[in-house]
């Protein structure tokens, strides 16, 4: 077997960064800090690309296909001969496709990063916690099992709540890390009992055992779909919650809430954490445990499919009506996150030749990577310069920033799904999977990248178009060059993406997958799209009250899709009418009054009772003596009393 | 002249004994506190003494205990009177009402 050991450096380098800068950052290299960050995630990437050619196109290939590679393995905690918490690092075509995008694009954060937050004085600070988040993101990619798994997957909450409140001294900054934090804990509950239920069942808690125990139906395992609650056999209910833990990661519908708020902190933050890497943890959880979701029965699946589907649909609607144009690119995050979903949830019903889906979902977020950080970046030089994210301060940008310009067409194309940029490939065989699985959710799903193309372009229009020139200053250049650099790159990828043969290389059962693409299937996506185009161009495309007349006669819809669907009034309605006052109250009114209570008293007691005695020590000498004399005479009394 | 009984001499030092303790009580003046503690001491120095006399006349216990006594007082009225020094440059007084400032 080839040696991969190497391979635990790709996730330890940014580690050494994050401790480096971060015990020493603020006193010794102020300015070196993003250099030092940089380099560190320039040498896991350059071990990411390589470790990605050794096992794709050198040695990963065993016969026909791609198998698991152990790279390392070491017993972390040991408690009895059955039960052991091991460390491991494992490689298979999802995470060395998942290494290559995480940290190339951490690097390109990084490197934007150095133009964007200079001159900031957490600057180091900034680049420990980007470090960090890029260890936690890369060990979650790489971890051999189940608990592992789940360390990183709450190393990664936690630096994305430090990322988000990086602006601490904005209340809406704090409150937005406080909401991200509270929502996604609240799945990982969910996470961490479907962990339990498995692993117990299974008596492993690593995922290769776990599956191959789980799925086989001759193995003595028989408990877990025999043994049920409420009707339904627990190993659906263990996949159900891991699958409530992955939607809180990745914000699909109903725990999508924090998504929009996490746009307080830095915008090159927002490209890597909120958009490419780890939103999308909760897609590549599913599918590590694919074969067990496929193995037991298809309810799971279709709680997937349906859950990607309205997040898609009502994400897509949202971003329709946001005015801030990093929202905007928020609610399409999820809603891209939510196609993912989707073609991971139509395998089941697509039968024994659908595996399509999981390719398509792989795919789409290796693209959406590319495209979605673009997206991000852009807006980031764009709020660089217009200092300020609402869309109405803004418009006639394409001559200031011709560049950006370029780039951020490129991204709208390739999101839109025109071809040939990359978005078009992998949603196609999103598209292409759903038709085959459920034509409810291809509908869904086709209208949904119309939609997509229209609230794309209607950015792109309002911001670079809508006016002649951009009303502010212009003396400025368009950006330092380290801002520049990541940008083209990733236009270059976005461009470039689709044309990898992906179902060759990352298929659910490790052999390469014939890719059987209708030219005609293509035209319905395509159409969609470029009628979503055209309506963005009449409205959006010169100054006009077009806008304000649709949204009236839109009327209730419109306003709807603005306050979000209301989601964030039901969940304050929920916590802050039923838990806080149902719940809360009397457990305060408990605390308060009983446990308080308790204390109180006993205090109170003893502070009487000390009160009332504190008066012999009077400071007079004379007492005291008297006090003695009264003893000796007390103790005299009593032998006397006692001995005769 | 017949012997003079033990109990004469146990009345006296017990009489000696309350004088001192009474002057240790009542009086403010720490001279005068001082000099009731020597009486109390007096008294058990004629304690000692009448007992090593009348119980035990082939011992001297009793009598080299009493020395000790006297000696020890000395070294006693010698610390007190230091304190008492002490006492009047803090309080610019040697009356022990004034110097109660140890207290709760």
């Amino acid at each position: 077997m080839p040696n991969y050991a190497y391979i635990a450096l790709i996730p330890l380098l940014p580690l050494a960064a994050f401790v480096v800068l971060g015990l020493f950052g603020r006193r010794y290299f102020r300015g070196w800090s993003g250099g030092i960050g940089t380099l560190a995630v320039l040498f896991s990437t350059g071990l990411s690309l390589w470790a990605a050619y050794r096992y794709f196109f050198v040695d990963g290939k065993v016969g026909e296909g791609y198998h698991q590679v152990i790279a390392l393995k070491t017993t972390w905690l040991s408690f009895s001969p059955g039960l052991s918490i091991d460390m491991s690092v494992v490689l298979d075509p999802i995470s060395v496709m998942m290494i290559v995008v995480v940290s190339f694009v951490s690097l390109m954060v990084h490197v934007f990063s150095m133009g964007y937050m200079k001159g900031e004085t957490r600057y180091g600070t900034y680049f420990a916690f980007l470090g960090l988040f890029t260890f936690s993101m890369l060990g979650l990619v790489l971890s051999g099992n189940i608990f592992e798994i789940y360390i990183f997957w709450e190393l990664v909450g936690c630096s994305s709540y430090l990322l988000i409140g990086y602006y601490f001294d904005r209340p809406t900054a704090v409150a937005a890390a406080k909401k991200a934090f509270i929502v996604t804990r609240l799945a990982d509950l969910g996470f961490l009992i479907g962990i339990l239920i498995l692993s117990f069942y299974a008596e492993t808690l690593d995922f290769r055992t776990l599956i191959q125990r789980l799925t086989d139906p001759t193995s003595q395992l028989a408990g877990i779909t025999s043994a049920s609650f409420l009707g339904i056999s627990l190993l659906s209910w263990g996949l159900f919650l891991v699958f409530v833990g992955g939607a809180g990661k990745s914000a699909l519908f109903p725990l999508h809430i924090w998504l929009p708020d996490a746009m307080e902190g830095p915008t090159p933050v927002s490209a890597l954490i909120h958009a490419a890497t780890m939103v999308v943890a909760g897609v590549y959880l599913v599918a590590r445990l694919y074969p067990v979701y496929i193995y037991s029965d298809a309810a799971v699946l279709q709680v997937v499919l349906y859950a990607g589907a309205v997040s898609a649909l009502l994400a897509a609607l949202i971003a329709c009506t946001q005015t801030d144009i990093k929202r905007v690119l928020a609610y399409s995050t999820m809603s891209q996150i939510g196609y993912m979903m989707l073609a991971l949830g139509t395998v089941h019903s697509a039968g024994e030749a659908g595996t399509l889906g999981f390719t398509a979902s792989m795919f789409h977020l290796f693209t959406h990577a590319f495209f979605k950080a673009l997206l991000f970046l852009c807006a980031g030089v764009i709020i660089h310069r217009v200092h300020s994210n609402e869309m109405k301060d803004m418009g006639g940008l394409r001559k200031l920033l011709p560049l950006t310009h370029g780039c951020f067409l490129i991204a709208c194309l390739a999101i839109s799904g025109i071809p040939p940029f990359s978005g078009f490939f992998s949603k196609e065989d999103i598209l292409l999977s759903a038709w085959h699985a459920n034509k409810f959710v291809y509908g869904i799903a086709l209208f949904t990248s119309g939609l997509t193309a229209f609230y794309m372009f209607r950015l792109y229009f309002s911001v670079f178009w809508r006016r002649q020139v951009w009303g502010g200053d212009g003396h400025h250049g368009e950006a330092p060059v380290t801002m520049k650099i990541p940008l083209v790159i990733l236009a270059a990828g976005a461009v470039f993406a689709g044309f990898i043969p992906f179902s060759r290389l990352v298929t659910y059962d490790g052999l390469p997958q014939e890719t059987h693409r209708v030219g005609v299937f293509a035209i319905a996506p395509v159409a969609m799209a470029l009628i979503g185009i055209f309506i963005a161009r009449y409205l959006y495309f010169k100054e006009s009250s077009r806008p304000g007349r649709v949204a009236a006669a839109l009327g209730g819809l419109y306003r709807t899709a603005y306050h979000k669907f209301y989601i964030d009034e039901v969940y304050s309605f929920v916590t802050k009418k039923i838990i806080f006052n149902l719940i809360g109250r009397p457990a305060a009114w408990i605390d308060r009054h009983i446990v308080d209570g308790l204390m109180n008293l006993l205090a109170t007691v003893t502070a009487r009772i000390s009160a009332g005695i504190k008066g012999v020590q009077s400071g007079k000498v004379q007492d005291y003596a008297l006090y003695f004399f009264a003893g000796i005479a007390g103790l005299t009394v009593l032998f006397i009393y006692l001995y005769t | 002249m017949s012997p003079i009984p033990l109990s004469h001499i146990l009345v006296v030092s017990a009489a000696l004994f309350f004088i001192g303790m009474y002057g240790l009580l009542t009086r403010r003046n720490m001279i005068t506190m001082l000099m009731a503690v020597e009486l109390i001491l007096n008294s058990v120095n004629i304690n000692f003494v009448a007992f090593n006399k009348y119980l035990y006349p082939d011992k001297l216990e009793g009598v080299f205990f009493t020395l000790f006594i006297i000696a020890i007082a000395a070294a006693e009225a010698a610390v007190a009177i230091a304190i008492i020094i002490n006492l009047y440059r803090n309080f610019h007084s040697i009356d022990v009402e004034d110097a109660d400032e140890m207290k709760f």
